[in-house]
This record gives structure tokens, sequence and C-alpha cells, in this order.
């Protein structure tokens, strides 16, 4: 079955997001597909690079990274709810003339139209809230 | 066809697992994650509360590896433990998914 | 079936959860998709207008939920027994296209829709 997957949890506030984590990659040994993950709300915060937890704490942002590389998943953060919470791509930096760009390589900014096109391509649609 | 429901709030803390109970259809079923397996520690009338909903026909799940992280095994009869594989097996055999958080 | 319900079930000036949920629902609408929203919880408190929002972080979410019928999205669905327990009646609530469902009608309204957006 097709899922899409919606991440509305940041990743050290609540549990939302390792769940949607574990989640989807039970989905994906399970031989089920991936449309889409679609972070939005305080779940665009998983998709920075400029996260550096300590070492012996389990880093989110990279494993969500990690997981989509190695399943090359299709990773979609509303561009909306990115900006205003500080999580910009090279161009948004630019548009705004901000000092940086942390977007996680792994992820792509949009609009929530790819929310609406992701779910009506798939069987299945699971948010995970904080 | 039927609705899974999944509530991640602890009964001690939020009204999220009675919220999903009282609208919860026959048919349905509720899988408990996060701090929501802390469901299972329920006694008196919130147990009751529960059991009822089960009574109606809904079945009630609790993932296994969030019951493991908060010392909890799973002691009622009623209520299956899963793992994560199972949680999306249910995902399917249900048409929808609602979150309570 | 129709295609999408949008439960949404925090307060308005909690956070943007409930200002996040009603954009998707404009979204679904924009794009041609049967979207319904439907208030519960503590979602039914975006229903009453605010006196002021001056000194909130967040603004006045009411004035949205009017806007919806532009794009398509005829009524807005409340859960009445969530307005009964806030003490609210609904000569209260801003918006005046609103359905009101009971128990069964709730339920009805999940069935009918193929995915759930929760917020």
């Amino acid at each position: 079955m097709k899922f899409t997957l919606v991440i509305l949890g940041a990743p050290y506030s609540s549990a939302a997001s390792f769940s949607a984590w574990r989640f989807c990659r039970a989905a994906l040994e399970n031989n089920q597909q991936i449309t889409r993950l679609f972070f939005y709300a305080d779940g665009v915060h998983n998709t920075t690079a400029l996260a550096a937890p300590p070492q012996d704490e389990i880093d989110l942002p990279a494993q969500w990274s990690t997981l989509i590389r190695e399943h090359n998943l299709d990773a979609v953060v509303c561009i909306a709810a990115a900006l205003r919470r500080g999580v910009l791509d090279e161009a948004e930096r630019d548009r705004y003339r901000k000092q940086a760009a942390n977007l996680g390589a792994e992820f792509s900014l949009s609009g929530l139209g790819q929310l609406i096109e992701a779910t009506a391509h798939s069987d299945r649609t699971i948010t995970f809230g904080h | 066809m039927s609705t899974l429901h999944t509530v991640n709030k602890s009964p001690f803390q939020s009204q999220c697992l009675y919220n999903c109970t009282d609208l919860i259809a026959p048919g349905d079923s509720l899988v408990l994650i996060e701090d929501g397996v802390y469901a299972l520690k329920l006694g008196g009338e919130e147990r009751a509360r529960l059991l009822n909903a089960i009574k109606q026909g809904t079945r009630v799940y609790a993932l296994n590896a969030d019951l493991q992280t908060r010392g909890l095994d799973s002691s009622w009869a009623e209520i299956k433990t899963i793992d994560d594989s199972e949680f999306v097996e249910l995902c399917c055999k249900h048409q929808r998914i609602q979150s309570w958080y | 079936m129709r295609d999408i319900l949008c439960i949404s079930r925090h307060s308005p000036q909690s956070g943007l959860l409930a200002k996040e949920a009603l954009d998707t629902v404009l979204a679904g609408a924009t794009f041609d998709q049967s979207i319904s929203l439907l208030l519960m919880d503590e979602g039914v408190w975006q229903a009453c207008a605010p006196l002021g929002t001056e000194l909130s972080a967040f603004k006045d979410l009411s004035k949205n939920l009017n806007v919806l019928a532009l794009y398509g999205v005829d009524t807005i669905y409340i859960h009445a027994n969530s307005l009964k327990a806030r003490g609210l009646n609904a000569h209260e609530l801003s918006s005046g296209n609103t359905t009101l469902l009971d128990q069964a009608d709730t339920q009805a309204l999940m069935r009918d829709h193929q995915h759930i957006f929760s917020f």
C-alpha cells in the first residue's frame, strides 16, 4: 500500500518524530510504499542540517536524512511552516537576506499542495502529532 | 470501512483517550502509542470506561516498544501487544487513521 | 466517499496548529479535493471570535473560518458534545455556516472520508 506520513512533532519536544521514523522504517521493511514524507508545523525542525546533539544521544534529523537517502524517499517540508521557524534552503536564504541556510540536502521546500497531491496518490495517510 | 485510532497521551495527563473512546465506532481499532500506553495502569472507573469500549466492539492494542521503554508489561488480557510491523499492518487493514494527541 | 477530513482539536491561541490545520483545508479546496473541516474538543474555541488579539502572538482565526466558503467549503462541521461540554451554544459561534453533529453523525462523517488529517 502507498502511505503519506505527516510529521508535526519537533525532534526533542515529544515522541512524535521518533514514532514516525519507526513507523516509516517498519512500513519499508514490510514492503509498503511511502508516497511522501510531509514535514509540517513544528515537524519542520526535523529537517535542519545544523543540529549537533551529544554523541550518546539519538540524532533524529540525521536519522531521518539517512532513512530518506537509503530508500530514496520523497521528503517535502512545508515552505510557509519552515520559513516562520527559521528553516531555510539557499534560495530562501538569499531571498530573505539571512545569514545561513540550514535545510538538509535530503529535503525540499514546497507548498501544501504537495501534501494534498501525495494524499490523492496514497491509500493511507497517517499523522504524527505532538 | 473502519477507522484506526491512535492515542499518544497518558490518560493521567490528558482527555485524549476518553475523547477517542467516546467517539470510537464498533469495528474500529485503537492503538495506544507513546505515553498512551500508560492507560494500562488505569484502575477503577477509568479502567471500566476503556473496558466498556472494548465490550462495544473496539479492538485495543498497545505498541510493545513503547511499553518496554516505559517499564510496563501488558497485563490486560483484553489488550494485545503489537510490534511496529503489526502497527503498519493494522493501518493497511483500516481505511483511515485518526491520531489523537 | 469524500477525499479528506481535517479534524482540528486544538485551541486557536495555544499555538499555531489550529491555523496550520485550516491552511490544509484551504490547500485541499484549492487543489480540487473534496475536503471537510471538523472542529472537535478544544478545536471548537476556534469558532468563537476574540474580543481583540493585539496582545496575542496569534491572529484571529475565526475570520479565516468565514473565508472557507469562498473556497467551496460550504459548511464547518462542529462536534456538538464538545460545544456542550464547554457551555457554548451554536448562536455564540462567530461563523454562520456551521453544521452541528451528534456522536452518530460524527462517526458517519469520519466513515465518509478516505483520509484524515489529524490536527
